[in-house]
């Protein structure tokens, strides 16, 4: 297993390069970049830029500069951004934890409603139950998650029940733990919502057809006719053995932890990852984006990787080294 | 007894099955009544998309009546004048003294019907002096009826000329490095992660970075399709391929290639008509990601630009909280989003059902 992985992470490095020659190239195809940006603001010294322009090596050819940003980066300096002007990592350190918390809840609260349902769904197969869950996940499956931000948000601006976009509350300053807690909980609820019911419906409904072809295998026929109480027919053998499949889906959710959430996180003022990309892009900040872009790549592999070795661990039919 | 011999070919052994389903049925006939909507939105819109009265901004639908104190006098509307209350607030006032009667096939705003016919006329108008907003108005008093109509031109030509483009790369991409095979498949599939590998989003951000800033909107329009097929085309690629790594080893390909037909030729027709059915239905159910992938790049203001309506456009104006909550009528483009996505998704659904029984028969 340790030499597989070893392959996979060294097959993973010319792509994940490539990826980001291919965003550097796009960033500087069009004219103009950030220096002409700040050398418009007369506060900034023509000394600045030339210092600028030497460390980055600006004025050398394009591909100079990429080939000296990945040298940066085996020293792990990913460069500096010249909107927020501090370093790129600093800039990402501080939004970093944002835009976890938000995939986070969303993950949580997405596997804690789809996996019951969809084993409630199994279990009362083509009863109104199911219809009914079978069909709003139909609906749920086609709503895009930003016009469930936008009603969202329009239910919340109507009732002034929940607050409207942002992480904290105007006084946040001022709040005693317990206060803050409570209202970045508030915070996150509608965004979390808009994230997740898509996903509920889709796991749903893999969860619910994993366990009724589970349910149609002939070692539960026996479990039942040993005379197992039906509760540990259910639970014990069959929910193991569906479950397991969506291990693998555990590991693509944790390749899209940091740029899921993207969207929603513009549309309700999230102070996230997303929110920082489109600022990134905009403003032309290109080693910010390459940065976001790079983390962006980094965890999709280690997101896939994790989960053919999940798959593997759980899965002893699976081998990936010849030898065994 | 007689047989009822006539050959029915795999298609319309589909088309028979997809016609059995009434929901798939009723979403197509959606699909056409938009698709119509926005070949016709010139007619059958009010107003043109750029007219606009910057004293009916954000104004309320204008409810169409058909009752006089109780007497029916046809269809008519009521117009609006605008007042601010005391916290400097637009309120809208119902002037009840005047009706303005809503005609059929009215003069209004020129145009030129499907780009050749120039023409005045419209489906349904009123005269001077009210304005009819169906669903209420934008921000610079443009009827968002007749946005919303020019927005589905964009909004749904993109999902099918973004298609089309993503699948002839992917079937292309897929089809040669299945059919070859070796160092050229390796090759073309890293190609495919590399791609795949980014986030859709941001892949979406930095290719709309590459675009110049003075392009105009017929360019950035198609900007926006060549970055949406760029995404869209790697996962196609990667399925048609496994298809195509198991049809090389086929008879009839052995056959095709000692009769001395260039690559190219096989490749075209005697593999990739075998992945038609998985495409159909494929093409259907990305048909949804391409509209939505332009409505949220429209959303954050990246997309197609103002005074041209798509239905991402539209919904940008939402993106300021105040104004859903007075105007929650610029929540209605989504409505069609909406209906225009799961629409697709049935249709892409059911059609898959309907052709993989025939799958699954050639498989054995």
């Amino acid at each position: 297993m340790g030499r597989y992985i070893l392959k996979r992470l060294l097959v993973a490095i010319p792509m994940v390069l490539g990826m980001t020659l291919l965003t550097f190239i796009l960033m500087q195809i069009t004219p103009g970049n950030f220096l002409d940006t700040i050398r418009m603001d007369p506060q900034v010294s023509e000394e600045t830029i030339g210092h600028y322009q030497k460390m980055y090596q600006l004025d050398k050819p394009m591909f100079q500069q990429y080939i000296h940003w990945v040298y940066n980066l085996f020293h792990l300096e990913f460069g500096y951004s010249f909107y927020f002007n501090i370093p790129v990592a600093k800039v990402i350190a501080g939004r970093l934890f944002n835009t976890f918390v938000l995939s986070l809840a969303s993950f949580l609260f997405t596997w804690m409603i789809a996996i019951p349902l969809g084993i409630w769904a199994a279990l009362h197969r083509n009863r109104w139950i199911d219809r009914c869950i079978q069909f709003f996940s139909f609906i749920c499956l086609s709503l895009p998650s930003f016009l469930l931000a936008l009603v969202f948000l329009f239910l919340a601006s109507q009732t002034n029940f929940l607050p409207l976009g942002g992480m904290h509350g105007p006084d946040f300053e001022n709040m005693n733990f317990f206060v803050r807690s409570m209202d970045f909980l508030k915070h996150l609820i509608i965004p979390t919502l808009a994230l997740s019911i898509g996903s509920i419906a889709a796991l749903q409904k893999i969860m619910r057809g994993n366990m009724l072809d589970v349910l149609s295998q002939q070692y539960i026929l026996a479990a039942r006719a040993k005379g197992l109480p039906e509760d540990r027919v259910i639970y014990w053998h069959a929910l193991r053995n569906a479950i397991n499949p969506l291990v693998t889906l555990l590991g693509y959710e944790f390749s899209g932890l940091l740029s899921g959430a993207a969207l929603i996180e513009i549309i309700c003022s999230w102070p996230g990852l997303g929110s920082l990309m489109l600022t990134a892009v905009r403003s032309k900040d290109i080693y910010l984006v390459m940065a976001n872009m790079l983390m962006g790549g980094v965890l999709f592999i280690i997101g896939n990787l994790l989960a053919d070795v999940l798959l593997a661990k759980l899965d002893p039919r699976i081998r990936y080294d010849k030898k065994h | 007894m007689t047989r009822n011999t006539e050959h029915v070919s795999e298609f319309q052994l589909a088309l028979r099955s997809f016609k059995k389903n009434r929901l798939a049925v009723c979403c197509a006939m959606i699909l056409f009544i938009f698709y119509a909507g926005a070949i016709f939105a010139d007619f059958l819109s009010p107003y043109s998309y750029r007219n606009e009265d910057r004293n009916y901004s954000y104004c309320p639908p204008t409810p169409v009546r058909f009752f006089d104190e109780g007497k029916w006098v046809g269809p008519y509307i009521y117009g609006q004048t605008l007042t601010f209350n005391e916290f400097y607030r637009r309120v809208y006032q119902t002037d009840t003294t005047r009706r303005f009667p809503v005609r059929l096939f009215v003069q209004g705003d020129e145009y030129k019907l499907l780009g050749l016919i120039p023409s005045r006329l419209h489906l349904v108008g009123v005269q001077e002096g009210a304005r009819l907003y169906l669903i209420g108005a934008d921000s610079r008093g443009r009827d968002l009826w007749s946005r919303i109509l020019y927005g589905a031109q964009i909004s749904l030509s993109i999902g099918l000329i973004g298609v089309l483009i993503s699948f002839s790369i992917g079937l292309i991409v897929g089809g040669v490095a299945g059919f070859y095979g070796g160092w050229i498949d390796n090759v073309l599939m890293r190609l495919c992660e590399m791609v795949m590998m980014v986030p859709g989003f941001y892949l979406l951000l930095a290719l709309r970075a590459a675009v110049p800033d003075d392009f105009n909107s017929v360019q950035i329009y198609f900007a926006i399709v060549v970055i949406l097929s760029f995404i869209g085309w790697a996962g196609l690629a990667r399925i048609i391929r496994g298809m195509c790594l198991s049809l090389r080893e086929r008879e009839y390909v052995l056959a095709a290639k000692s009769l001395g037909l260039s690559d190219f030729k096989i490749i075209l027709r005697h593999i990739l008509p075998h992945t038609v059915s998985y495409s159909i239905a494929a093409v259907m159910l990305s048909i949804p990601g391409y509209i939505l992938g332009e409505s949220a790049l429209s959303l954050i203001g990246l997309g197609i630009q103002d005074p041209y309506a798509s239905w991402g456009n539209l919904l940008s104006d939402n993106m300021s909280i105040v104004r859903i909550k007075f105007a929650p009528w610029i929540l209605w483009p989504g409505v069609f989003i909406f209906l225009t996505v799961i629409s697709f998704n049935i249709i892409g659904d059911t059609l898959r059902d309907c052709l993989d029984p025939m799958m699954k028969a050639e498989r054995k």
